[in-house]
């Protein structure tokens, strides 16, 4: 009996949050058609937070964990893992998914909890002063889509007058964010959009295909995601459309989306919203997560693009924890503290540089209205010879003249639906 | 010894007829709706609402509502998770459309709408049967997620295609929306619930319930012996769909807040609500809610098991879940068809023996 009361009371102050710690949960999805992409991500995540309890004894001196919770890429799913770890003392939610980020706007906005979308979720979200709580630096959709137009304007000397322009989109909030954004770039350089539209999970796409056989764009922009980027690059290599004039967005740029094509990929671009190759940082991560067999999943993933971004994510997480800490003068912050990181947070060239990723993401500035970033992307295209992602261009800035009032638009129509005021940041 | 007839005196032929004949069922009955309506919006919270008991509410109001329909009338349908999108979408539009509705009749008239498109996709029924109908079921499966992808008057033309539910108050309380307490989202459901699964017993068990036991067991015998199968059949089908759609406006209102189509209402949510009603047991209510508790809690409780108390990697567990629900879809059809109502009836047959059996 007395064994038995030891051990609940040794379980209970196990559980309990009296242990310092800063919680950083991952929806991940390892399962279903979306985990090609989902476990290199949440791979990337756990290491670096891994590598900062290992090499400096985690956060300012707090130590970190990453609970996991499989979402599968399902919305159900992803609320059942936000309600199972919000408890928990979580800082920041970074869900991977356009989805579940839906859902959970109003919720971390009722609860006080930041949701971090990088590079994905709701656009207008870039509205610090409706979203107080939500963040998507560096990019956003809108700003990809106006950085790929801004890059073929380059290709074909300033102007896509007549041209044509296919968007192959996964048929969901994801898909189709880009399109009103491309649809104004549409007027204002006079190149005429196709849209289609691939239903989830994306496996079927020999209409699309067809059409594009028919039509003839001169370019073709994917937003696709999972399995769905396979299949389209495997389709366009069967129907022979030329791979340099084929564009994925950054979450179709991938060494898996690309490899199964084989030698037929070659030449395939897409965005990236990160520098490739060898960053002094992967040999740390090697050396103290790796090598001591604290490696998230089966560890193959270090080094590929979607283990970089997740490691990214996890970097802008623990600076701007940092970044917290340094404003409330304490080590252990919670949830309304690490908002307040976020907002104030900095990303330097010297501070990436002191991190071992070299610009491995833009340098910039978040601040109370902007939570957007500067919204730059670079190009790479695919070298199947060597198997390898190489980078084209140097981060390319998106057109703001044409991005900043949808974004002000959109957020103002969710504010008044929801009844929200929005907070005037200029004080 | 306390769970028998002997000394339940039944002196009239409605107390003969009563749905719960032994007096010990009954008190468990009133005892089970006290510590529901009473008991738990006091003591629950956050997670237990939202991860076990809202879905579970929910997901019984529709499996009960294919149970109509494939276990009391025989009509296989694999088109559960379109009709559900139609309940969504119609409460979506209602809600937009009208901001003075309140939020019970908005349900009940989305309930209505989806038994009406039901009905539409239930007149194949009357010529074709069995896996032919499955197949023009699962045609409306696709065709509704289709079309409310495809029209973006369904969706208010927003950009995103997403539906949200906006704030709607009650009694001067939010029911939807983030705001909204998670006990008056439980006792939404639960009403609903609570009402529907009462109507739906009487229902099985009078007249027309009768006519739909009559088709799924010979349908040119009850032909013979008056049984409309037109009336029948279509009832059916418009039952099950209001049943379908209510659970359907649920889960958008008050459980999701915010939907997409392909993704919330997939072909998945067809097979889901049909393994609850294969599990829970064919033609039966009990079945329909032991189905839905074991399918929404296996998940949350394998994964407790599993990654917080072994520490297991996550897609492992999950993994393990497919493994397992699908085991289990095979033993019950082999060893027992009847479900885990079955197993229910059983244990109350032994327990009326109990301790002497002989």
């Amino acid at each position: 009996m007395k064994k038995l009361l030891t051990l609940t009371v040794a379980g209970l102050m196990a559980a309990g949050p009296a242990m310092a710690e800063l919680v950083f949960p991952s929806l991940s999805y390892r399962t279903g058609p979306y985990a090609a992409g989902g476990i290199p991500f949440a791979d990337g995540y756990a290491d670096y937070f891994t590598l900062l309890n290992e090499r400096d004894g985690g956060i300012g001196g707090v130590m970190t964990r990453v609970p996991e919770c499989e979402t599968a890429y399902n919305t159900e799913r992803g609320v059942e893992c936000y309600e199972a770890t919000r408890g928990e003392g979580a800082l920041v939610y970074q869900p991977l998914s356009t989805g579940i980020t839906y859902q959970l706007i109003p919720r971390v906005t009722a609860d006080g909890i930041p949701l971090h979308t990088m590079g994905y979720g709701r656009t207008s979200a870039a509205n610090g002063e409706v979203f107080e709580w939500v963040f998507n630096y560096p990019a956003n959709y809108w700003d990809g889509a106006s950085v790929i137009i801004n890059y073929l304007l380059e290709q074909n000397e300033g102007s896509l007058e007549g041209q044509k322009i296919a968007l192959l989109y996964h048929n969901s909030a994801y898909g189709r964010e880009p399109i009103r954004t491309l649809e104004i770039l549409a007027e204002e350089h006079g190149f005429e959009l196709v849209q289609l539209a691939v239903d989830h999970p994306g496996q079927e796409q020999g209409n699309q295909w067809l059409t594009i056989r028919r039509e003839r764009p001169d370019y073709v922009v994917m937003w696709g995601w999972g399995v769905m980027n396979q299949v389209a690059v495997q389709e366009a290599a069967n129907i022979r459309y030329p791979m340099d004039q084929f564009i994925g967005n950054w979450w179709a740029g991938a060494e898996h989306d690309v490899m199964p094509a084989g030698a037929d990929a070659d030449g395939y671009l897409s965005l990236n919203m990160n520098v490739l190759g060898d960053l002094p940082v992967f040999d740390e991560i090697q050396q103290y997560v790796h090598d001591a067999g604290l490696a998230a999943g089966d560890g193959s993933n270090l080094g590929s693009v979607l283990y970089t971004r997740g490691m990214y994510a996890a970097m802008l997480a623990a600076e701007a924890a940092r970044t917290a800490q340094e404003i409330h003068g304490v080590d252990q912050i919670d949830a309304s503290m690490m908002r307040d990181g976020m907002e104030a947070l900095e990303i330097t060239e010297e501070r990436m540089e002191e991190l071992g990723m070299p610009g491995v993401g833009p340098a910039f500035e978040v601040t109370c209205a902007n939570h957007g970033g500067p919204g730059m992307g670079r190009i790479q295209q695919w070298n199947a010879a060597d198997q390898e992602w190489v980078t084209l261009t140097d981060f390319i800035a998106p057109d703001d003249s044409v991005t900043q009032p949808l974004i002000e638009e959109d957020s103002m129509a969710f504010a008044e639906e929801s009844g929200i005021e929005p907070r005037d940041c200029a004080m | 010894m306390f769970y028998r007839e002997a000394g339940d005196f039944k002196t009239t032929y409605a107390a003969d007829n009563q749905t719960f004949p032994i007096a010990f069922d009954r008190w468990r009955y009133w005892a089970v709706l006290f510590v529901a309506v009473f008991v738990i919006p006091l003591v629950i919270n956050d997670y237990w609402a939202n991860a076990l008991l809202i879905p579970f509410l929910i997901y019984a109001i529709a499996a009960i509502g294919l149970n109509i329909l494939t276990g009391y009338c025989g009509q296989v349908s694999l088109g559960t998770g379109g009709f559900m999108a139609v309940g969504a979408y119609a409460t979506y539009k209602l809600m937009t459309a009208f901001v003075w509705m309140d939020m019970v009749t908005i349900t009940l008239l989305s309930g209505l709408i989806t038994a009406g498109v039901g009905v539409l996709f239930g007149l194949p029924s009357l010529r074709i049967k069995g896996f032919y109908l499955a197949v023009a079921t699962l045609a409306a499966q696709f065709f509704l997620v289709w079309i409310f992808n495809r029209v973006p008057w369904f969706y208010n033309y927003s950009a995103s295609g997403q539906i949200n539910a906006p704030e709607r108050m009650m009694f001067g309380v939010p029911v939807t929306g983030p705001n909204a307490e998670v006990w008056v989202k439980y006792l939404f459901a639960l009403g609903f619930v609570i009402v529907l699964s009462w109507v739906a017993r009487n229902l099985t068990r009078g007249s027309v319930g009768r006519q739909w036991m009559a088709i799924r067991d010979m349908d040119i015998a009850a032909e013979i012996i008056g049984v409309n199968p037109l009336k029948a059949k279509l009832t059916a089908f418009a039952i099950s769909s209001f049943f379908v759609g209510v659970s359907g406006a649920l889960l958008f209102s008050i459980f999701l807040g915010a939907v997409e189509v392909g993704e919330a209402f997939g072909i998945s949510k067809s097979f889901l609500v049909l393994f609850m009603v294969i599990i829970g047991g064919l033609g039966s209510i009990f079945g329909s809610f032991a189905g839905a508790a074991f399918m929404v809690l296996l998940p949350v409780v394998l994964k407790i098991v599993g990654v917080d108390m072994f520490g297991w990697p996550t897609d492992i567990v999950q993994h393990l879940q497919f493994v397992i629900v699908g085991g289990l879809i095979v033993f019950f059809l082999i060893v027992e068809p009847h479900g885990l109502a079955q197993l229910w009836r059983l244990a109350k047959e032994k327990l009326r023996l109990w301790p002497f059996p002989h």
